[in-house]
């Protein structure tokens, strides 16, 4: 009839001691689960925190122009167009520019990849073409050297401006401006160095090279544009703006040829599909807690059985079931808490380390939700164990062998 | 209520079903023990005589019949009330000692205490008293291991001392000892019982059962001879009225 939780804390803590390899096995099941929740979550939200702050640094005053139908919901279907249905050209963006009164600039980008070679070295990277204008677009400015300039833009001039990964690969320590690279085959003058942005996920941002757009029309015979930037008037109506750009667009192309969007539905989309990706990963991490849960149930079956002649004497000299139970959900839930508590302490500070090279950001929610789950798992995995031990009648289980 | 005595049982039945046939294990039993009284309960293996002692201490339920304990019957007590009893009043002594290994007997002794509101300092007080009493107070913080048997079974003892219970079950309490430690076993009992204990010891030992006062003999479940010093044992049963 007497329950003692104090007592019943320090039985189980002993009996957990006393077998000190195998708690300690049990609990890093675990310490690894809730370390995987944790981390992975961390991962996807701090992915998300990037590109919302990316997203942020561009301004709301920005619009995307893209070839094909772009759909929010699935991307499977539509989706930007191969080269042959892309019909988005350099005009286009004039055009807007041009006749859509709210709209300041447009800025046009082609994208091409290519291998360049500076004596000897060789390196395979992304190629941006577009106009003097980028960098006050995309806020990239140079640290060396200088950007190229609308003369060289109208004229078709063989100059490069190089990101920090494209220098270091092809110059390393050496200073690259002035030097001539060969870009699939022709010369390019590099004039300058971008300051460096980082990598977002295994998406290298200073691994490009950016030339004037009608230098890389002439050389790889792309007159379509991969898509175009529209920046709009600072208070300017974004929605009407949209509208009226659909319209002079729509003179020339069909509705499904080319898709208008803004900063925020692009940046929710992403958010969309950066939710789900963490859901995802922190649903897997959650297995591997599930896992760490039935080893707990696994451990505490095998030591009901062990402890089989223990129980009938504790029961014989006073426990009562319910006492019996709660030593055994006690032993389950130190263990599981014990695990939670450290893989807590190791994914944060995992992710804080990582967060150096890798976009980490941890969630309080994520601590929580982690912490309460390997707590409920304790109590889960372990009540199954505990009601065996309860129910066991005391003179079989000293009688047992 | 005084003449139930202390342990009263009534047309005790305990059967087992084994494949098709029904096993007594105890075949209407009625059985009156007194406080104070020192018995042996004996008789081959088979008998029941282990049975008996688990039914009169409250460890196992009867088939049927009425076990009164301190005049209370305790037919309709659920299994906590059982325990606190047990916890309370009943102290036990095995054949195997029931030792938590690899745990001091310092602990061990303490082990009914911890199902009890008496603090920790004051357990770990008295386990040392126990200790002392049974000649083991160099040797608190030995485990089980460390201990010889009779050093074991004395630890044993001294944990069924420590709630200073009504009465003391032991099952073959010197069944695995050589004949020296079972005797300083029996010595140990013997004192207990002058000090004023309620002592039943189950044993298959006729030299053990010798130091009883009191010898109960079973055989297939039936109680065949009841003799106190001597003198054949009256079951009063129909001498306390509802």
């Amino acid at each position: 009839m007497k329950f003692n939780l104090r007592n019943v804390t320090r039985v189980a803590l002993r009996a957990l001691v006393t077998n000190k390899t195998r708690s300690t096995l049990t609990t890093l099941g675990i310490i690894i689960g809730v370390m995987a929740v944790i981390l992975l979550v961390s991962f996807g939200s701090g992915l998300e925190k990037m590109i919302t702050q990316q997203f942020e640094d561009l301004g709301t005053n920005l619009l995307f122009v893209m070839p094909g139908k772009f759909q929010f919901r699935d991307s499977r279907e539509g989706g930007p167009p191969g080269v042959a249905s892309n019909k988005l050209t350099q005009k286009d963006a004039e055009r807007v520019a041009r006749k859509v009164q709210t709209v300041e600039a447009t800025l046009p980008i082609t994208t091409t990849n290519a291998t360049i070679t500076y004596r000897g070295e060789e390196t395979s990277t992304f190629i941006i073409g577009s106009t003097e204008q980028y960098e006050t677009f995309r806020k990239s400015p140079v640290m060396s050297g200088k950007w190229f300039g609308k003369k060289d833009v109208d004229s078709g001039k063989r100059v490069a401006v190089a990101g920090m990964t494209v220098v270091e690969d092809l110059f390393g320590t050496k200073d690259p401006i002035g030097e001539k690279v060969s870009i699939s085959g022709k010369k390019y003058q590099i004039i300058g160095v971008l300051e460096s942005k980082g990598a977002t996920f295994g998406n290298d941002q200073d691994d490009q090279l950016i030339i004037p757009i009608s230098t890389l029309r002439q050389q790889f015979n792309i007159d379509k544009l991969s898509y175009f930037y529209v920046r709009v008037h600072e208070g300017a109506d974004l929605e009407a703006s949209m509208r009226e750009i659909r319209e002079v667009l729509g003179q020339r192309l069909e509705e499904n040829e080319f898709s208008v969007l803004n900063s925020q539905e692009l940046l929710s989309t992403f958010q969309n599909i950066l939710g789900t990706i963490t859901a995802a990963l922190g649903g897997i991490a959650a297995i591997s807690l599930l896992v760490g849960g039935i080893g707990i149930m696994n451990i505490m079956l095998v030591s009901v059985t062990e402890r089989t002649r223990e129980i009938g004497l504790r029961k014989a000299v006073g426990a009562t079931p319910k006492t019996i139970l709660f030593q055994f959900l006690m032993e389950a839930v130190i263990l599981s808490l014990l695990g939670g508590i450290i893989g807590t302490l190791l994914g944060v500070l995992i992710g804080a380390i990582a967060n150096n090279f890798l976009p980490v950001n941890t969630p309080l929610w994520a601590v929580l939700v982690a912490f309460g789950v390997s707590a409920a798992v304790g109590i889960i995995f372990g009540v199954y164990p505990a009601r065996r031990a309860a129910r066991l009648s005391p003179i079989e289980a000293l009688r047992y062998e | 209520m005084k003449n139930h005595g202390l342990i009263a049982l009534q047309n005790v039945f305990k059967t087992y079903q084994l494949g098709e046939s029904t096993i007594h294990a105890i075949n209407s039993v009625s059985l009156a023990i007194e406080k104070g009284e020192f018995v042996a309960v004996i008789g081959p293996s088979g008998s029941g005589k282990s049975t008996l002692m688990h039914i009169c201490s409250l460890l196992d339920n009867p088939s049927s019949g009425t076990i009164t304990f301190e005049g209370v019957d305790t037919t309709n007590f659920s299994e906590e009330q059982l325990a606190h009893i047990r916890n309370q009043k009943v102290g036990f002594v095995f054949q195997q000692f029931n030792l938590l290994p690899r745990t001091s007997a310092l602990e061990n002794v303490q082990l009914p205490l911890l199902y009890t509101d008496i603090t920790r300092h004051e357990r770990q007080q008295r386990a040392r008293d126990m200790l002392a009493g049974v000649g083991l107070g160099d040797r608190l913080n030995n485990t089980p291991s460390q201990l010889s048997g009779g050093q074991q079974q004395r630890v044993a003892i001294a944990r069924a001392l420590i709630n200073n219970p009504e009465v003391i079950f032991a099952d073959e309490p010197t069944g695995n000892l050589d004949t020296k430690s079972g005797r300083e076993i029996m010595d140990l009992m013997t004192d207990l019982h002058r000090e004023g204990k309620t002592i039943v010891l189950v044993t298959h030992e006729s030299e053990v059962a010798a130091f009883a006062k009191r010898i109960i003999s079973m055989r297939d479940g039936k109680i065949v001879s009841d003799r106190k010093d001597g003198k054949k044992v009256h079951l009063k049963n129909k001498g306390g009225g509802r």
